[in-house]
């Protein structure tokens, strides 16, 4: 297990490290020069020039990039070209709000799709399992951003409830904090929990059918009771890797949704930074977004050995 | 049994939740619970990237903060008139090289330093040193700056200017504080009656009162400017009301929303935005004069402000906008008549490219004109461009288009066609003379040079003006003191008040 892990680790920290090049890379192509855009309509070219010079992009690639690539490892993302402020503690402030956003809409997720994907497993021949079956390949088919549309229409314009969007941070007020979340979340974390709900009710379909339950039923345990003792572990494995996966796209996904949403979290930072050129900041984001979804499948390859003894 | 439990859970938690924010409406009450300290919230579509408006190009900064943070000696009124600010009032010497600047007493910074003369030399002295814009060459006339006594500053300027006096109006004659420019970028410190009380960045910029204000106090104790980068979900604020005014809508369609009288209030004034339809003068097919002229010819404008932009905004023919006091309708000039254009096309066909920005007005106009020009034989292959990134780099600096759109938002920005690196790449001198005439003439001589100037680049045909931009505010009922018309750089917030 200590050697699967180390090994593991050097997986994870090489694949970071080819991300950083590749990140910077990618930003290295991108069309549309940085000072220019923040100098606009009005820019001198001499102006242009000064401006690249105190940014340092009029340096060789290579030295930006060991510049950028050495503040990392000294956890400094450089400073904004646009805002002139450090990035390091922007990232911070974003990445708190989106993490918030998607750990709710996970939590929103398991809870529809747990108890849902088992009810349409054990159910499956009834009308009831059928239509969770059937209202989950509806909800799959929508995306977020629509659904987040929808919310808002129906709980904002029409209900006049919940907040159309806006962010208010919990120090603030924790009841408003709440309330301009709501809709985000379930946003997020319905579509998700449709897809989850099918995953469930796979993984639990496939365990009914095994041998040892029929045998634990056979020595007098009812369906449910032998389902829940020794079903539930077993099913949790595939559910597990696909909730691992799911939180790589909730993470993405809230890039969208914030939009909507009007929440200043991680992905509104960086679509600014994207309109603004705003390189090493767009840089710092993805770079933070690729580590998230580095991380997320360690903790999932690892989680995957605890709970499947087989594999160790 | 488990389940239906956490469903009544989650239930009851969304409808609590719902009823406790019910009360508290749009958030308007303000901290102090005095109903002196009355806020607003109005809805803008960028954000600032920095506050520092001498070193940043970008509309949204002196949007925000010109007039009500920051004040110059004097400003642009809702006529488009030059009115007195922070200076009294001014003399100007018979050569008219002189301007004495009376200015007004008691006068502090939001800091608490005292403004005098010697922050005016300080602020236009600045503009020479340390500015980055080029803009900043509008103050090129000025001499020198000095300080007579502590209320009064001298501006020399080398020749007669005309453009002086209103660049003054503009972010180049804000007022900084000897004491204050350490951190423009995040600490604004002006005289205005507002200052900044916080900003959330990728949300909002919060403005307090100014208690130290030397003028009439703003009737609003707070104002919040939040930024939506999605117009639905900005309309959507205002419907719900997370916002109390749209402060410019961006597709006109989406006005019915707010038809009900009884609720909203729609405001329609007029800008500065010529939305130009601009051809490349400097190279094939559009360095050729007929060609250009067959395009202005070949465009039915109103045909094409109703299914652009739902028919709001104004026909205006050239470069100038209704506010200046030069302004002249030359919508007449080239009246719609597309056998006349392929007259002036001579029966050839030509293949352009229209490189336009990812901008609603640019994209829905292009596919008019696409389609009435394709009418005179000229087939504009249409190629939207990320705004700015993209747009900036290509089109505006690289000067490599044949067609493009854009809204080009400056007030009295003739003055781009006298360049002729501009990316309009038009190179006429007669009409860089008149416009130097214009700026050292007298104020009459000013008015009829610059008439001859937008007939002359209407005549070349140097450009076509689609239509001019309208400014459109939806407010919510009881909403007072809008700005009307958007022809200053600031959204002027002095007056804002709720009923």
């Amino acid at each position: 297990m200590i050697l699967y892990l180390l090994k593991r680790l050097a997986v994870l920290l090489a694949s970071t490290a080819v991300a950083a090049v590749a990140v910077f890379a990618f930003m290295a192509v991108l069309p549309g020069d940085p000072a220019e855009i923040a100098l606009g309509v009005n820019a001198t070219p001499d102006a242009v020039a000064e401006l690249r010079k105190q940014f340092g992009t009029d340096r060789p690639a290579v030295a930006q990039f060991l510049d950028w690539a050495g503040g990392l490892l000294q956890g400094d993302f450089g400073t904004s070209y646009v805002t002139s402020s450090p990035i390091g503690p922007q990232i911070g402030d974003r990445l708190g709000v989106t993490l918030v956003l998607v750990l709710g809409g996970m939590v929103v997720a398991l809870v529809l799709a747990v108890p849902l994907g088992t009810f349409a497993a054990v159910r499956h021949r009834d009308p009831l399992g059928a239509a969770i079956s059937a209202a989950s390949q509806l909800g799959i088919a929508i995306p977020a951003f629509l659904a987040g549309i929808l919310l808002v229409f129906v709980f904002a314009v029409q209900a006049q409830a919940l907040p159309s969007g806006g962010y208010v941070p919990i120090a603030e007020s924790p009841g408003e904090w709440l309330r301009s979340l709501l809709l985000p979340w379930l946003s997020l974390g319905l579509v998700q929990g449709a897809v989850l709900t099918r995953y469930v009710r796979s993984a639990v379909l496939d365990v009914m059918r095994e041998d040892y339950l029929r045998t634990a039923r056979a020595k007098g345990r009812g369906s449910t009771g032998a389902l829940w003792r020794h079903g539930l572990r077993n099913a949790s494995i595939p559910v597990v890797t696909v909730l691992g996966l799911q939180l790589a796209t909730l993470l993405i996904g809230a890039v969208v949704v914030e939009r909507v949403f009007v929440i200043p979290g991680l992905g509104d930072l960086l679509l600014n930074g994207v309109a603004g050129r705003d390189l090493l900041l767009v840089q710092g984001v993805v770079m933070v977004l690729v580590a998230a979804v580095l991380l997320i499948n360690f903790v999932v390859d690892v989680t995957y050995h605890l709970l499947d003894p087989r594999l160790r | 049994m488990r389940r239906i439990g956490i469903w009544i859970a989650a239930g009851g938690l969304l409808l609590a939740t719902a009823a406790c924010g019910g009360g508290s409406g749009n958030g308007s009450a303000g901290t102090g619970g005095t109903p002196k300290a009355q806020s607003l919230s109005v809805g803008f579509v960028a954000e600032p990237a920095n506050l520092d408006f001498t070193s940043t190009e970008g509309a949204a900064i002196p949007q925000a903060l010109l007039v009500n943070v920051y004040e110059g000696l004097v400003k642009l009124d809702q006529n488009g008139e030059i009115v007195p600010l922070l200076a009294e009032k001014w003399d100007v010497s018979p050569d008219r090289k002189t301007y004495t600047f009376t200015l007004r007493e008691n006068v502090k910074f939001s800091g608490g330093a005292p403004f005098t003369a010697d922050d005016v030399t300080f602020s236009l002295d600045r503009v020479k040193s340390d500015w980055k814009l080029k803009i900043k060459s509008q103050l090129d006339v000025i001499d020198k700056v000095e300080k007579k006594d502590d209320s009064t500053a001298v501006v020399t300027l080398k020749r007669p200017s005309n453009g002086f006096l209103y660049s003054m109006a503009t972010r180049l004659g804000a007022m900084f504080s000897r004491t204050g420019v350490a951190d423009l970028a995040n600490k604004p410190v002006g005289t205005g009656p507002y200052v900044l009380s916080s900003w959330r960045r990728g949300d909002s910029i919060q403005l307090a009162a100014n208690p130290s204000y030397w003028g009439t106090k703003p009737p609003l104790g707070a104002i919040t400017l939040k930024y939506f980068k999605d117009a639905t979900a900005m309309n959507n604020a205002l419907l719900t009301g997370g916002i109390d005014v749209i402060s410019s809508v961006q597709a006109p369609e989406s006005l019915q929303q707010f038809a009900d009288p009884g609720r909203f209030e729609t405001v329609e004034g007029t800008t500065n935005g010529e939305v130009v339809l601009s051809m490349n003068n400097g190279r094939p097919p559009f360095d050729d004069k007929a060609v250009r002229q067959a395009v202005r010819h070949a465009i039915d404008h109103k045909a094409l402000l109703d299914t652009a932009w739902a028919g709001r905004g104004q026909l205006i023919g050239s470069m100038t906008a209704p506010t200046d006091p030069w302004y002249e309708d030359r919508t007449g000039d080239y009246p719609y008549d597309p056998a006349k254009a392929k007259q002036l096309l001579g029966g050839k066909t030509y293949n352009v490219k229209m490189r336009i920005p990812n901008l609603p007005y640019a994209v829905n106009s292009a596919q008019v004109v696409k389609s009435q020009l394709a009418q005179v034989g000229i087939n504009a292959e249409i190629e939207p461009l990320e705004f700015p990134a993209r747009w900036l780099d290509q089109v505006f600096t690289k000067g490599d288009y044949d067609l493009s759109i854009i809204n080009h938002v400056e007030p009295r920005d003739m003055g781009i066609f006298a360049d002729k690196s501009y990316y309009f790449r038009y190179d006429n001198p007669e009409f860089g003379k008149l416009l130097a005439a214009a700026d050292e003439g007298t104020e009459q001589e000013q008015t009829d040079d610059l008439k001859q100037a937008a007939k002359l680049l209407s005549d070349d045909a140097a450009a076509d003006w689609l239509f001019l931009f309208p400014n459109l505010i939806v407010a919510k009922k009881g909403v007072t003191g809008l700005p009307k018309n958007a022809i200053a750089e600031s959204f002027d917030f002095t007056a804002l008040a709720k009923q």
